[in-house]
């Protein structure tokens, strides 16, 4: 017995060590948001709540609503394009191209997000890819914005977001007894309604999951709303990278995270909510 | 109690983010014998004309579109001159050169390569430390410790990383590779924990008693039996902490320094100066890497099961 509590102390503690560290360092953010900037030095003063109501100001309110704008955005767009993916990922008979969409669509997962970001700058800039095929065509004259715009992070960020939220869709898809599909079809109900009342219900688990985690991730995306938006859309990730390493105000910039972090927090839990309301209401 | 309440927030994210992971898991799931793919010829007289070809049609374009950055970072990538404009006039080979040569580069993969190794492998040992005692034994806070060691798959890389900076400052530490470490760690640990996690599931418990029964000590059970039948799940976990961590950036920038600053910080640093299609030549060997790696992997693993897609019925 005393072989396997030393056994167990010694599986147990280097991982109760990184646990700490997290502690610790989320502790920091918490400390420092409550503390007074001293402009020009690393040290901080004593106790305010200063930090929080200078969030306040129009520009982090902005940050703000760019933020959950495009993580919902981004979440929606994100699941209508992997969907299709997915599905076809699942149910094509053909090997090769079995193997095809499930290199194409997952490859991006494990780039980066800079490698990701700055091939769509070369997509979006005003010398880029599109504008350039749209002036050959003669569809345009001046360029498009796209670069440094709402619309273009939007895209990079879908693009980000696909590859996980394919296989989270396919994963639920994978899972599918399609008894039930031929079931419904038997019965006389055509492919779109067997789609909206069969497969769609039953993939359901996958779309929860991917809404969580493709708000999560988006919400901490920093490389892509910086590159591509270019400090024109601001949003919370930028903001803290810019008041720590721009203006040196850490204490404004530990706030603006916490700030974050509760709304990411609530965010999730209410989408636990709906998954729980949804788990009990159809038992899958 | 902010601090708290998020951590809370997250174990309840748990479950839905633990599915993300479950996705992309690389365990060793035991080969489930796979359903015989459907034997009867089916005649598809059910699909209209408009889904036999609007279906495909609908797929390709997805496919244009999740491709289309990296063929037009290709095309960049062997454009010979400095501006980027489409279709290149003139092709050359001299981004490439000038990838492979320039300096910080050469310093952002070692730096990586440094990073990645120790910290992959301190997490999957940490990790499969963990899974073993979480599922074979019981201690005080197991649910506690499992949340919080979850956690940073919802908490924002950022906050990770600006909390780290803060705390080394506020202490006076130097910023070395150690605290670059540890935060790759933290942050790949949860990936390591899941496929272990899995991989546990589908391990015989009785092995392990036996072997317990006929003598062995703990520590000789973990090391001849435990340890050896979760290797393939170990490998798979492994090998995804390694790419998580060789392509972090955002907590990254903000524990590194000159000297031991990561590809990808190295990367993004070089955005900011050049506008030259170096950095595109670099993302195209970056791209056909990964793609190749890949590709194997599909080839002698079968990415499918690896990953839990493979169609069940």
């Amino acid at each position: 017995m005393d072989a396997r509590s030393k056994l167990k102390g010694w599986l147990i503690s280097p991982a109760s060590f990184i646990a700490l560290c997290i502690c610790v360092a989320l502790a920091t953010v918490l400390q420092y948001s409550v503390r007074a900037f001293i402009p020009g030095s690393l040290d901080v003063g004593g106790l305010t709540l200063a930090n929080f109501t200078g969030l306040t100001k129009p520009i982090y309110l902005e940050a703000f609503v760019n933020t959950l704008r495009l993580s919902v955005e981004t979440t929606i767009f994100s699941i209508l394009v992997a969907y299709p993916l997915a599905y076809a990922l699942v149910r094509v008979r053909n090997r090769f191209f079995k193997s095809f969409i499930l290199i194409v669509s997952i490859t991006p997962l494990f780039l980066g997000e800079i490698v990701r970001t700055y091939s769509w700058i070369i997509v979006l800039g005003n010398n880029g890819f599109i504008n350039t095929v749209l002036r050959k065509l003669g569809i345009i004259d001046q360029p498009l914005a796209l670069m440094f715009t709402h619309l273009g992070v939007l895209v990079a960020l879908v693009h980000v977001t696909i590859p996980v939220v394919v296989l989270m869709l396919a994963t639920a898809i994978s899972h599918i007894d399609r008894d039930y599909e031929k079931a419904a079809e038997s019965l006389g109900a055509g492919p779109v309604r067997t789609f909206l009342t069969v497969t769609l219900p039953l993939s359901m688990p996958g779309i929860l999951a991917s809404v969580t985690t493709s708000f999560a991730w988006t919400f901490s995306a920093f490389a892509t709303p910086q590159m591509i938006g270019g400090g024109r859309v601001p949003t919370v990730s930028t903001l803290v990278y810019q008041l720590g390493f721009a203006s040196m105000n850490f204490p404004l910039a530990a706030s603006l995270s916490i700030v974050g972090l509760a709304l990411t927090a609530v965010a999730l839990m209410l989408l636990g909510q709906v998954t729980r309301r949804m788990k009990a209401f159809g038992g899958h | 109690m902010k601090v708290q309440t998020s951590v809370a927030g997250s174990a309840d994210a748990r479950t839905a983010a633990a599915r993300a992971i479950d996705a992309r898991d690389t365990a060793a799931r035991t080969a489930v014998p796979r359903g015989t793919t459907s034997p009867k010829a089916r005649p598809r007289h059910s699909q209209p004309m408009w889904l036999r070809i609007g279906g495909p049609l609908l797929i390709t374009l997805l496919l244009v579109f999740v491709l289309l950055p990296v063929v037009v970072v290709t095309l960049a990538a062997f454009n010979d001159k400095a501006l980027l404009t489409f279709p290149p006039e003139s092709w050359s080979w001299r981004w490439f050169k000038r990838a492979f040569t320039y300096a910080d580069f050469k310093d952002g993969f070692h730096a990586s390569m440094i990073v990645m190794l120790w910290a992959s492998c301190l997490a999957l040992v940490i990790g499969t430390g963990l899974a073993v005692a979480v599922k074979r034994m019981t201690f005080p806070g197991k649910n506690l410790l499992q949340a919080i060691l979850l956690s940073p798959l919802v908490i924002p890389h950022f906050t990770v990383g600006l909390g780290l900076l803060i705390l080394v400052a506020q202490f006076n530490i130097e910023r070395g590779y150690s605290l670059v470490i540890l935060c790759h760690v933290i942050l790949v640990l949860p990936f390591v924990l899941r496929s272990v996690y899995v991989s546990m599931e589908n391990l015989d418990e009785r092995l392990e008693q036996s072997a317990a029964s006929l003598g062995a000590s703990p520590v000789r059970v973990l090391f001849t039996i435990t340890v050896p039948l979760l290797a393939p799940g170990l490998f798979g976990g492994w090998l995804f902490a390694a790419i998580m961590s060789f392509s972090e950036f955002t907590a990254s920038l903000f524990v590194t320094t000159q000297s031991t600053q990561t590809l990808p910080v190295a990367m993004y640093n070089y955005v900011r100066e050049f506008a030259d299609p170096t950095l595109a030549a670099l993302s195209v060997v970056y791209i056909f890497t990964t793609a190749a790696l890949l590709i194997f992997a599909n080839r002698f693993l079968g990415l499918g099961r690896i990953l839990n897609i493979e169609d069940k019925h």
